[in-house]
């Protein structure tokens, strides 16, 4: 007899798979990548060109050494490269990002597990290892040659900043990806049309920010454009892996991202925390997960298991 | 604002909404199960040779929770032996061959009700099950212990399935009966409201069913939201009367009762005729049928003459499901005959019919975001893994009513709702065990 395929329930599944949100996400980058190229030329194409080809690379060389089922279909790698390149100057020594993707793939995210297993966002760490590896070219920001700070940096000295509109429009001088803050900001409404980020932890991460330079009688809107926290808020801090499950979470996490953020810069010798925020966090989204955990329906809350 | 309870959007193919049910020709053979509700099995009460007539008593049992089985046709047993049948349990069935003449048997009369135990006895009489799909006798519902307490209705026409329109034709076809079935069970078992589910997909029902039911002010049209699984018990007692069922508990112990609404029409056409539940409609669609429609067939027509009434295959099936794609059952051949519980017959081609790959779980949270019962599905497909029974069941891995819409929104294609299946089974065998 001619047998048909059968097969457990539901016999239907959304279209949406792995592969279709790293893509989602790549096209959401995709604007800011295009103005960091009119921004700073060349250079910072060959830049992300290198770390996406490394990141895939090393994904594809460790699934081949270990023997483990290929993953570099999925983009999870094409999108830690990106966003890694688009978290340092333009003008940095490629040899210098290949070891920040080596970092990333190899030792944040492949010797955990691979994907879905990695403790802390793999861009982050790599950006954080070459912060603290080689910290002279990773804040040596060129603007048409000539060496300058960043609005942060110079925010941090005292010195004259430039217009918030400027910022959120497009300006040249730090990472390739703060260039604009309208680009990341659209690139985070497409994510959150196409159902792939919830929008609660950019928002409460950038209103804690805000929050916060008010308190401190400090100019918000700078604080909230300038630097990685939108890039941070929206394409690191959401990353599914590092940060918790439930919404009640996603807003414990987020006001920490945003405080320590704003600590670290208020409060310290760097200008700039947004990625030592999310490491902070992400190391305690396991905590988070655990004291924020859904509760059946109908269980009283202190109630528990049922019986 | 009311809150609701979480669930998925799923695209709702609800295209034989505009096709009327079209009454099947009798078929040359009938082949009915003896079991075809949940419960005790059957014994057949006819024997080979035996000539019998339309809603004639074939099948009965002494068990309670067991609903007895009438045939569908009348001509003569030619054969009764076990067989696989739908569920992929081997079971009596009886073969009638039909003289085509369709004729009732001579003892049928409406009942005559004057209590509460003629009503009961009425509805294990007429044979019905539960028509959604769940199939418990409908006499062993109402004659639950917590009667006394019961006061509420909710008749379940949600539909929330894709694809299926049956119980969506019945009401646009057969609506006065939707009434005079609630009017029955309202006065008989005394109670002050009744409620009518309905998801706003259905815009066209809403409207009808609130027109018919204007005079009456103890039903209440309920218009659902767009959402998977409107229909499910937990949910649709949620959002029409806003109680939470827990794990176990029975909408009687609420003082709810639930029936489907095709459930409601074949029991006031049963308290008019007095004829049992021998047929009924099936959607039968699908990308891989020829002129997909609403049929009425009769129990224990093979699937195979189903399809053919509805103009056979348009290309060869790869997948076949009994129900809708979220929660039927996939079933590895035609051969199978029609049910009481059947409410539709979808067949697919290979875009159906393949099971995605598995990718690594990526923590994203749909499934929790997606869990109408706030279950954490990820955390139970790792307790899983582990075969962790003590954490399953810490995490109340009982209360799945495996509704699939965690299966459904993974985008790694875990079959999350499956492994709850499986956890409910683990844990269900350890409490057995432990227990004595």
């Amino acid at each position: 007899m001619d047998y048909k395929v059968v097969s457990a329930a539901p016999h239907a599944v959304s279209p949406v798979t792995t592969q279709s949100i790293m893509r989602d996400v790549v096209i959401s980058l995709s604007l800011t990548a295009i103005l960091a190229v009119i921004a700073y030329g060349l250079t910072g194409l060959c830049l992300m060109a290198v770390c996406v080809a490394a990141c895939v690379f090393f994904e594809w060389g460790y699934c081949k050494i270990v023997k483990k089922p290929l993953t570099t279909k999925d983009y999870s790698a094409v999108v830690t490269g990106l966003i890694l390149a688009l978290n340092l100057p333009s003008t940095l020594p490629l040899w210098m990002a290949i070891i920040g993707c080596f970092i990333a793939i190899i030792v944040v995210k492949q010797l955990f597990g691979g994907l879905g297993q990695n403790f802390a966002n793999p861009a982050i760490v790599g950006r954080i290892a070459l912060m603290v590896s080689f910290a002279t070219p990773m804040t040596t920001w060129m603007v048409d040659g000539v060496a300058s700070a960043t609005p942060l940096a110079t925010y941090h000295a005292g010195l004259a900043v430039p217009a918030n509109l400027e910022l959120l429009l497009y300006s040249v001088g730090g990472s390739m990806g703060e260039v604009s803050g309208l680009a990341l900001i659209l690139g985070g409404l497409y994510l959150v049309i196409r159902k792939v980020i919830s929008p609660v932890i950019p928002l409460v991460y950038v209103a804690t920010v805000g929050l916060f330079s008010l308190c401190l009688g400090q100019d918000p809107l700078f604080h909230m454009l300038a630097g990685g926290v939108l890039l941070g808020a929206i394409f690191m801090a959401t990353d599914y892996v590092t940060s918790p499950i439930t919404t009640k979470g996603r807003v414990i996490f987020a006001i920490g991202c945003g405080l320590f953020t704003m600590v670290i810069r208020c409060y310290s010798s760097y200008p700039e925390g947004t990625s030592f925020a999310i490491l902070l966090m992400n190391l305690l989204t396991p905590l988070i997960d655990r004291a924020t955990m859904v509760h059946l329906n109908g269980i009283p809350k202190k109630g528990g298991a049922n019986q | 604002m009311k809150k609701h309870l979480k669930g998925i959007r799923v695209e709702h193919h609800k295209e034989t909404k505009v096709r009327a049910i079209r009454l099947m020709p009798p078929p040359k053979k009938v082949y009915i199960p003896m079991v075809q509700h949940i419960g005790a099995p059957c014994e057949p009460q006819v024997a080979v040779g035996d000539w019998v007539k339309m809603g004639q008593v074939i099948g009965d049992s002494r068990a309670f929770i067991s609903a007895p089985i009438h045939a569908s046709g009348s001509g003569q047993v030619t054969n009764i032996t076990k067989e696989t049948t739908q569920h992929g349990q081997n079971i009596t069935i009886i073969e009638i061959t039909l003289d085509g003449k369709q004729e009732w048997a001579d003892d049928l009369a409406p009942p005559v009700i004057n209590c509460l135990e003629d009503f009961q006895r009425a509805l294990r009489n007429s044979g019905l099950v539960g028509l959604g799909g769940a199939a418990f006798p409908t006499h062993v519902k109402y004659k639950t212990n917590e009667l006394q307490s019961v006061d509420t209705l909710i008749v379940n026409g949600a539909e929330c399935e894709p694809y299926i329109t049956s119980d969506c034709r019945e009401m646009l076809e057969r609506g006065s009966s939707v009434l005079y079935g609630i009017d029955a069970i309202v006065k008989h078992l005394n109670l002050k409201k009744a409620y009518i589910g309905i998801e706003k997909n259905k815009p066209e029902i809403i409207s009808y069913m609130k027109a018919l039911t204007a005079g009456r002010s103890y039903i209440e049209v309920v218009p659902l939201r767009e959402q998977y699984p409107q229909g499910a018990e937990r949910v649709l007692v949620y959002e029409t009367t806003g109680k939470h069922l827990l794990a176990g508990q029975l909408p009687a112990s609420m003082g709810i009762i639930m029936s489907n609404v095709t459930t409601v029409i074949k029991l006031d056409w049963y308290l008019k005729t007095g004829k049992p539940l021998i047929s009924r409609v099936l959607t039968v669609t699908g990308n891989a049928i020829t002129k997909p429609q609403n049929v009425e067939a009769w129990i224990g027509t093979p699937l195979s003459e189903v399809v053919e009434f509805c103009g056979g295959y348009s290309k060869p099936p790869k997948k076949l499901i009994l129900g809708g794609p979220m929660m039927g059952r996939a079933i590895p051949t035609d051969q199978f005959v029609v049910q009481k519980g059947n409410n539709a017959l979808l067949a697919f081609d290979e875009t159906m019919a393949g099971v995605a790959q598995e990718t690594p779980c990526i923590n994203c949270g749909r499934c929790v975001a997606g869990c109408p019962m706030n279950l954490m599905p990820t955390l139970l497909w790792k307790a899983f893994k582990r075969r962790d029974v003590e954490r399953l069941n810490e995490l109340n891995v009982l209360s799945c009513m495996e509704c699939g819409c965690c299966s459904y929104v993974c985008p790694a294609k875990k079959q999350l709702g499956y492994i709850n299946h499986l956890g409910k089974k683990l844990v269900m065998a350890k409490k057995q065990g432990g227990g004595k």
